[in-house]
């Protein structure tokens, strides 16, 4: 167990190398590079475009800004933002809590509801019941998300007015429920998208196991249909959905960029909108590095905990 | 099977016949009969400036579907080639190209797109290579898995023992077999590219008005909410459509191994 923990860590270090090399040249291969903003703005002169280019090392051959760039990154230092100065980790930590929050709560929601749902329709397949899940969780792999939200602003939030429609707090403080009931629509919006595509998974990897000759055998020993169900074949069917949950898990860090800026909610996705709009790529860049590494590390997390579940994957 | 393919071959003639299906021009500016409630005369309402939402839709149906089918293709030609290669291949070319998918993978692809599209200012060809180009990788992978099991077998050897070069093995011999996955990844891109466009559209960066996409109408509709809200549900209803069509599409063509 400890050589695969090991040996999975050391993949991820030149897989993570790969990805700073994309998110670097991304960056760089823009025309105008990272000074674009200033290329149109008429009070900047040529020959201060050209100080500052010197300035930031820009006029060094790619590879050593690449290297000063991820060495620095590796230490921390994240550099400082285009659009107001500031040092780029402490406008990223800042808007750590509100992602981890909403992301939090829309996990804990999708997988209360993946659960009953892929175990229910693998037990009843082709029943009304997996019917009618199915169909609505088509729906919700195919739903776009910004349009979902504004559905659900313009019904509860415009129509009813029963939840407001964005922000994270009323201004001027706000108790517990006023929280609450800011976090409500986005996690929905999330929540919803993601157990749909969860739930499906859980059904296919539910059946493929209950077809598998040791539920027979546990089956015909005697046991409850309940326990064969619940303690042999969710077990083996749990590990492929741990991967997907957790790399999902990952991408959230930046893939609730559009619900967050739907709801004007002010996490790391709101940060990326902001940093695009200002040409901010100190953050961008930051922010694409983050969200990646988050996968690559959760990547390991998922195996380690497919590991743990179902031992074979270890040894293999 | 039925429903999902009349459906989309639906959308996709009202798309082509645009001119003929639209009762007004996409871009016809009527400020008499702005904001309009849907009608007889104006089936899902007037915008802000009069135009005729039915017709933005169905003209709006050109830019989705295209950038969708045509991003698809893009990315299943890429993912093909790639996955094919590295599949094929196998050693420190198949390690090589699938760290750089992994790679590709890890990074989120709409910030990616985003970022891309912000700094490019595409037109709608550039815009259908970009979300082409960020979705090759689910496919490299599915090939590359295919070849790699088909590769072991008996016909390849011998169509190579046969005389036939590794080109002519790939395409001829390996190819046909990975059809069906390809075509399930390839039906599953073109979902996965209207909604990209729509919401690369829906943050201004994707589609620039006037030129109707189910996106960039979402993305006027955001003002209105709360006083036009037919025009925010008629695109949406219209990209939910497609896609939901699509998936159950791409659901079928997978179950049929």
């Amino acid at each position: 167990m400890l050589r695969f923990i090991v040996r999975r860590c050391l993949q991820a270090v030149p897989l993570l190398v790969i990805v700073s090399a994309l998110v670097f040249l991304l960056i760089h291969a823009a025309p105008g590079g990272p000074l674009a903003i200033y290329l149109s703005n008429p009070n900047v002169r040529p020959e201060d475009i050209e100080r500052l280019r010197r300035a930031l090392g820009l006029d060094r051959p790619l590879w050593q800004q690449y290297w000063t760039w991820l060495w620095a990154f590796a230490r921390g230092d994240w550099g400082y933002s285009f659009s107001d100065g500031r040092p780029v980790t402490a406008r990223i930590l800042e808007r750590v809590p509100a992602t981890l929050e909403l992301v939090g709560a829309a996990l804990v929601w999708a997988i209360a509801l993946t659960m009953p749902t892929g175990i229910l329709a693998a037990t009843r397949r082709g029943r009304w019941f997996d019917r009618l899940t199915t169909i609505v969780s088509m729906i919700g792999i195919s739903l776009p998300g910004f349009w979902f939200g504004l559905l659900l602003q313009m019904i509860f939030a415009v129509g009813l007015g029963w939840l407001p429609s964005s922000g994270r707090a009323t201004p001027g403080g706000g108790d517990v429920l006023d929280h609450v009931q800011h976090l409500l629509l986005p996690t929905v919006v999330l929540a919803v998208v993601l157990a749909s595509g969860w739930s499906r998974y859980l059904r296919g990897s539910m059946l493929e196991t209950l077809s598998l000759p040791f539920i027979v055998s546990a089956q015909a020993r005697g046991l409850s249909r309940r326990r064969v169900v619940l303690h042999h074949a969710l077990r083996n069917a749990l590990g492929p959905l741990i991967a997907i949950v957790t790399v999902d898990a990952a991408l959230l860090v930046s893939g609730a960029v559009v619900t967050e800026s739907v709801f004007a909610w002010p996490g790391l996705g709101s940060l990326f909108t902001e940093a695009l709009a200002r040409r901010d790529y100190t953050v961008l860049m930051a922010l694409l590095m983050l969200s990646a590494s988050a996968v690559v590390a959760f990547n390991v997390v998922a195996d380690f905990a497919h590991a743990v579940v179902d031992p074979r994957v270890a040894v293999s | 099977m039925r429903l999902p393919a009349f459906l989309i071959a639906c959308l996709i003639a009202a798309a082509i016949a645009a001119p003929l299906v639209a009762p007004y021009g996409p871009e016809r500016i009527d400020l008499a009969r702005r904001r309009e409630a849907p009608s007889l005369a104006h089936l899902f309402g007037t915008d802000e400036l009069g135009r005729d939402v039915f017709s933005r839709v169905v003209y709006g149906a050109r830019v989705s579907l295209a950038v969708g089918m045509l991003s698809a293709v893009v990315a299943s030609a890429c993912g093909v080639a790639i996955g094919g290669v590295a599949g094929y291949a196998g050693g420190a070319l198949d390690a090589g190209l699938m760290r750089v998918t992994d790679g590709m993978l890890a990074i989120p692809r709409l910030p990616l797109l985003m970022i891309a599209a912000v700094v490019l200012q595409p037109s709608v060809p550039m815009l259908i290579l970009l979300i082409g180009l960020a979705g090759w990788m689910e496919t490299a992978r599915v090939v590359r898995a295919e070849f790699n099991t088909l590769g072991g077998r008996g016909f390849v050897e011998s169509a190579r023992a046969a005389g036939a070069g590794h080109i002519r093995v790939l395409v001829r011999h390996l190819l046909p077999n990975a059809a069906q996955a390809v075509a399930v990844s390839l039906t599953l891109a073109v979902a996965r590219g209207i909604l990209l466009e729509s919401a690369l559209s829906f943050f201004g960066v994707g589609v620039r008005p006037p030129a109707a996409s189910w996106g960039n109408m979402l993305y006027q509709a955001q003002s209105a909410l709360g006083t036009e809200p037919w025009l925010a549900v008629t695109p949406g209803v219209f990209i939910l459509l497609t896609t939901v069509s699509v998936n159950a599409l791409g659901d079928r063509l997978a179950s049929r191994s």
